[in-house]
């Protein structure tokens, strides 16, 4: 393949076909090579370490550079540009403070595999070790927190080591990849060679399963009087919402969403019992509880899940489908473990499955009496504050009923978050990003950003806390200045409320620094809308529950700038149901002091 | 529970790092570790003893596997596998136990490699057992200094660790 094929700016003096290949400088090939693997927005800050490269970067043409007012909102942005688009996310920082910025971003990644590329400026190799000005190990650093990493300090290797990068942070289990250059393999010029020959001799993620294992799984669930389906956030990743969608409806077994799954599947379908966990509906929470058999597709266990794990699901063998080996039998053994791509093996999976039910035919008509019991007894709901507050509950449906179901909403970390997950109707997947391994506050402002990047076209909100919101704000700027009309919805309860949730209720009411003073009859510090119309957004503050609609639909029609609704709720509305921290999940409170009854009928 | 691990790793920089920080990060204890080339260029051999129940020796393995850089991860068995470790010690001897001490040196097949008026350097290559026996035998007369090596350890038979690992 000759360079100038694919090149969208061929050099004027056309070479020919045996010339040698193109001189470049690293920085040069970095944006070359960004530019054939086909990346077309990034999010970063420049810096000392990284300016050669920004220099390249000023002229491109093909990749746009949007300049963010912090790394960390550089590196959420890329996240919910990742999860938004389907693709990778790309965020740049220089060395030192620059990079270490960043690593919050990148543990986030870690946890909830997003495909993240984060390339750091480094010092010249020359003066590594020394404790130069603005040197940090970031390879070091984030060594547990990536998928892998690389150091580079020769421009040669520059298109190899990013093609791979990209390869390794996309395929199998995603995640994030850092890429760390010396400011000499910037300068240094090298031939720049496409396609590079990119060599992972121990990378080799499996994608088909073993048909033996698919078939027996097929059995197993043919054979199982209650089996529940337990979706993760694979199956987003997977890009396999067709395919479970088509494996359910033919099995018909109910179907449980975790909190990074939510829109996986159609929370409209009457297979979906909702989500599970500590903050998880209580048809889908008992529903594990009673099931004989967990058939969990990229999912992992998690401890929020589970609760205490030795009183999980007691009754119930495993299928564990996930594409990364590692995570069947970390946390719950597997009767039938299946490695491989989730959407492949849901295809083999239902086919097993016609031939297993035509000879014994699958039965669950039993389980789904007790189910819509439940689901009939224990409706996801709230009790309306006494204050004179706003509930929040009903602010954050009133805002997914108007978006309706192609907008997408990014969350903070809290209450909000779980209130967003609760009481929005997710409908496809995509459509909800948050932080869901490493709860990172701060999280929805940058990435509403970058998925509003991403798609232009969607209505994006942040359903944001006054806590997380305080974090990442910043970042209303980049979005003011770059023409990214996001949305943000402050559910504004003055306090950190998910902290203060757990101190009222397992800390006697104690309420250690929990108190922010943005919430009505507060101080008001800072003021919401007033910092909005600072940063060039529209500011609305809602405190009445007929200013609720008029509010969103003035946010909705505003797109020429980003708007910031402060949505002054009650500080006492606490997420229920919820299952307290170290108990077993047959401890379901519905609501305060309200455990469910699950005796036998 | 002692398991022994040979890893073949691509010999890039930083991952020796990666490997221990895994052990240390999932708080998996080493024993002893030993890294070397291999007859491939660019690619090396761990070998890791590990001390691990068997579900999380199966999570050792399935972590290690995930790194890029690791190639092959496999588990030797003792019965099956020659296990090595290497031993220099010294001694501390006189007129009196110099020939004491040279009689265990050659009972263990060991041998001296080092001798001055009031020390011997004794080096010995052995499984663990052997390398722990000598050394309680020459406790008493005065034990200065050991170094000690990792445990080396390579399958009994024809196959290979390395056998299809590139097929280019």
């Amino acid at each position: 393949m000759s360079l100038t094929d694919s090149n969208p700016t061929p050099p004027a003096a056309a070479k020919p076909a045996t010339a040698a290949p193109e001189l470049l400088t690293g920085s040069g090939a970095i944006l070359k090579t960004l530019e054939m693997l086909g990346i077309k927005d990034v999010f970063g800050i420049p810096g000392g370490a990284i300016m050669p490269f920004y220099d390249e970067l000023m002229s491109s043409t093909a990749v746009r550079h949007i300049l963010v007012r912090h790394e960390q909102g550089a590196g959420h942005a890329a996240e919910g540009y990742a999860l938004a688009s389907g693709g990778i996310g790309v965020a740049i920082a220089t060395s030192g403070p620059g990079a270490t910025n960043l690593v919050t971003a990148i543990a986030d990644a870690y946890m909830d595999s997003v495909p993240l590329l984060a390339i750091t400026g480094q010092v010249f190799s020359s003066v590594m070790g020394t404790d130069a000005f603005q040197e940090v190990d970031i390879v070091g650093i984030t060594m547990p927190i990536v998928k892998h990493s690389f150091l580079v300090k020769d421009p040669a290797e520059v298109p190899a080591i990013f093609a791979a990068a990209v390869q390794i942070a996309t395929t199998g289990r995603p995640g994030p990849v850092l890429v760390d250059v010396t400011k000499d393999a910037q300068q240094n010029t090298a031939p720049f060679v496409w396609p590079p020959k990119v060599e992972l001799p121990g990378y080799r993620p499996v994608t088909k399963a073993h048909g033996k294992q698919v078939v027996a799984a097929a059995q197993l669930l043919a054979e199982a009087k209650r089996p529940i389906i337990y979706v993760g956030g694979g199956v987003v990743r997977a890009k396999a919402s067709a395919e479970l969608k088509e494996f359910a409806q033919l099995v018909g077994a109910p179907v449980v969403t975790t909190l990074m799954a939510r829109g996986a599947f159609p929370d409209s379908s009457p297979l979906h019992l909702g989500m599970p966990g500590m903050h998880g509906a209580v048809p889908a929470v008992l529903g594990f509880q009673e099931s004989d058999l967990i058939v969990a597709l990229g999912a992992r266990f998690d401890d929020r899940v589970t609760g205490k794990v030795s009183e999980f699901a007691p009754d119930a063998q495993v299928i564990h489908v996930d594409i990364d080996p590692a995570e069947i039998g970390k946390i719950r053994e597997a009767a039938i473990p299946i490695v491989g791509d989730v959407r492949e093996v849901l295809i083999d999976l239902a086919v097993a499955f016609r031939d297993a039910s035509a000879e014994h035919p699958a039965d669950y008509a039993d389980w789904w009496r007790r189910l819509e019991t439940l689901r009939e007894t224990y409706p996801l709901g709230w009790d309306d504050p006494t204050d004179g507050h706003l509930s929040p509950q009903a602010v954050i449906r009133r805002i997914g009923e108007l978006s309706g179901p192609e907008a997408i909403f990014a969350t903070g970390v809290g209450q909000h978050q779980m209130w967003a997950a609760q009481f929005i109707a997710h409908e496809h997947p995509g459509e909800f990003i948050n932080s869901g391994g490493a709860g990172t506050m701060g999280f929805g402002v940058p990435a509403a950003m970058g998925a509003k990047v991403a798609r232009p076209d969607r209505i994006v909100w942040a359903i944001d806390g006054d806590g997380s919101f305080q974090m990442t704000n910043q970042e209303l700027a980049t979005c003011a200045i770059n023409d990214i009309p996001i949305k943000v919805a402050i559910i504004n309860n003055s306090s950190l409320g998910m902290v203060r949730q757990w101190q009222t209720l397992f800390y006697e009411g104690r309420h250690s620094f929990t108190d922010l003073e943005t919430g009505g009859g507060t101080q008001m510090i800072p003021d919401f809308v007033k910092l909005a119309e600072a940063y060039g957004a529209l500011g609305i503050r809602v405190t009445k529950e007929e200013e609720i609609d008029p509010a969103i639909r003035l946010a909705l029609e505003t797109n020429d700038r980003p708007v910031v609704i402060d949505f002054v709720v009650s500080r006492d509305a606490m997420v229920w149901p919820m299952v307290p921290q170290g108990v077993g999940n047959s401890n379901v409170q519905y609501a305060r002091e309200h455990a469910p009854h699950w005796g036998e009928d | 529970m002692s398991h022994v691990l040979s890893l073949l790793v691509e010999d890039k920089p930083g991952l020796l790092t990666r490997v221990a920080g895994l052990f240390a990060r999932r708080g998996f204890n080493i024993e002893s570790l030993a890294v070397g080339v291999t007859e491939i260029e660019g690619l090396s051999r761990i070998t890791v003893v590990v001390d691990v129940e068997e579900t999380p020796l199966e999570q050792v393995t399935k972590q290690l596997n995930k790194l890029i850089n690791v190639i092959k991860v496999v588990e030797l068995e003792p019965n099956a596998s020659v296990i090595r470790e290497h031993l220099l010690v010294k001694v501390r001897v006189d007129a009196t136990t110099r020939s004491q001490v040279l009689e265990a040196v050659n009972l263990f097949r060991a041998s001296v490699v080092d001798v001055s008026t009031d020390a011997l350097v004794i080096e010995v290559t052995g499984d663990s057992g052997k390398v722990h026996a000598l050394l309680r035998l020459l406790e008493p007369y005065g034990v200065k200094e050991i170094a000690r090596s990792g445990a080396l350890a390579i399958g009994r038979g024809g196959k290979s660790i390395t056998e299809r690992v590139f097929k280019s």
